[in-house]
């Protein structure tokens, strides 16, 4: 690090991407973010691979077969890990940060309670929804359509 | 004796329970090229804080160690520092409640070093200027009214005055992801603040904050990610004041939020009789 950024102290992305000793909330943002430049990715690839039928049939063809293959099928899944968890996750986002279940401004009295606890329960209940999408997701995957 | 006198101040026991390493950053920009790692042992008594450590050191170990701190009661917010990785006020922060036999104390985050732990908070104190926090009148002129009062019910009160306890400490900055990654971004202190005044019933000022607290490095820019209101040493709970001035925005932009009724300037009170007994004020001191 040159001295300037010494002095600086700027967490930059490892403050970004390490949940560090906070709470939950705080990983679930590092894994929001993560999630979202996956989708990303997979959106971009989804295009580029789709497009290719423009270049006639037979190219179409080969690029599927060179699809069909356990890691594409694997990565595919991950996808939607990543997809269940960002879904969800940003329903709980879109909620609370309209200002829905972090009750209202109180007094500070000590030991502190906070709006990010109040809404826990919330993120916990859409974690075991997104639990519940990757199980059946899973199953499909798997044993509905198992990987050949 | 100097050991002794620095126990004493801790305000708790005389028996030392354990020996602490603290293991301070030291870093001075205009004369060392890197930070580097002192270790000093402090004798840790029952109910010593960090900062009462960081003066045994100062007395005992090593009196060029840098710090900042004034009230040594969690009210000046001036003794913030990274504390085993966790943002935390030093003079609030009791070693063996930290349950380690190593202390890491390194300057606040997210602002620069002036030198060992003292962190350079005057980007937070302009970003909170930034947005105006203090009320804005356009119909009567506060400066000419320095003794008027403004009438507020209770309910009006209460709908900001949990973000009025911010001290200003700078640990929500420090914990905050998006603060660290994108310096211009105004930050949970500063956005909480400028809520704070958009919602007294007093205010009339929301439309000269806008720009700033609303801004493409305002309150969009939060992404809830929760550690400001979790660090937080005086429970202000800096990202309720965000999501809640996100709503407002939200509201507002379909054109749905009710009209602001400005809270009237209270007449100076005449009838009301003084109670037998009551002193005289002292003798004002400044004009
Ligand atoms: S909101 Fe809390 S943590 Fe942030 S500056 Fe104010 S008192 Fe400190
Ligand atoms: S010294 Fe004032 S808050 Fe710690």
């Amino acid at each position: 690090m040159p001295e300037s950024g010494f002095r600086r102290n700027q967490l930059g992305l490892v403050g970004w991407l390490s949940g560090g000793r906070y709470g939950i909330e705080r990983y679930a943002f590092t894994l929001h973010r993560l999630t979202g430049l996956a989708i990303l990715a997979y959106f971009l690839l989804h295009i580029l691979v789709g497009s290719s039928r423009m270049l006639g049939e037979e190219t179409w063809n080969s690029v599927m077969e060179r699809l069909d293959s356990p890691v594409f099928r694997y990565g595919e899944f991950l996808v939607y890990l990543a997809f269940a968890f960002h879904a969800l996750n940003g329903l709980r986002l879109a909620l609370t940060e309209l200002g829905f279940f972090l009750g209202a401004p109180r007094q500070p009295v000590f030991p502190y309670t906070s709006s990010v606890r109040r809404q826990r329960p919330l993120f916990v209940l859409v974690m075991i929804v997104a639990a519940v999408v990757v199980v059946l997701g899973g199953y499909d995957f798997f044993f509905a359509h198992p990987v050949k | 004796m100097i050991e002794t006198r620095s126990r004493k101040q801790s305000g708790g026991s005389e028996e030392v329970i354990k020996t602490v390493q603290f293991s301070v950053l030291r870093y001075d920009p205009k004369t060392l090229p890197a930070p580097r790692v002192d270790s000093f042992n402090v004798p840790v008594t029952k109910g010593l804080t960090v900062l009462d450590g960081l003066h045994y050191i100062k007395e005992n170990l090593d009196s060029s160690l840098a710090w900042r701190y004034s009230c040594r009661m969690g009210v000046c917010g001036s003794c913030g520092m990274f504390i085993n990785s966790y943002p935390r006020l030093a003079c609030n922060t009791q070693v063996l409640e930290l349950k380690t036999d190593t202390v890491h104390l390194k300057p606040l985050p997210n602002f620069d070093i002036i030198k060992d732990l003292v962190p350079d908070l005057s980007v937070l104190f302009e970003k909170h200027r930034s947005v105006r926090p203090f009320i804005v009148r356009r119909d009567v002129s506060i400066d000419e009214l320095p003794s008027g009062e403004f009438f507020q019910s209770v309910e009006e009160l209460e709908r900001y005055l949990q973000f009025t306890y911010c001290i200003k400490c700078g640990l929500c900055m420090a914990a905050c992801p998006t603060v660290a990654t994108d310096r211009r971004y105004l930050g949970p202190q500063p956005l909480t603040q400028a809520y704070r005044y958009d919602i007294d019933s007093r205010d009339d000022g929301s439309d000269e904050r806008k720009e700033e607290a609303l801004g493409s490095h305002g309150a969009f820019r939060c992404h809830f990610a929760g550690a400001c209101s979790e660090v937080c040493p005086k429970g202000v709970d800096p990202a309720l004041g965000i999501q809640l001035s996100k709503r407002r925005a939200f509201v507002a932009s379909l054109g749905l939020l009710p009209k602001k009724r400005l809270a009237a300037v209270a007449p100076p009170v005449t009838s009301a009789k003084r109670r037998e007994g009551t002193p005289d004020a002292p003798e004002r001191t400044v004009r």
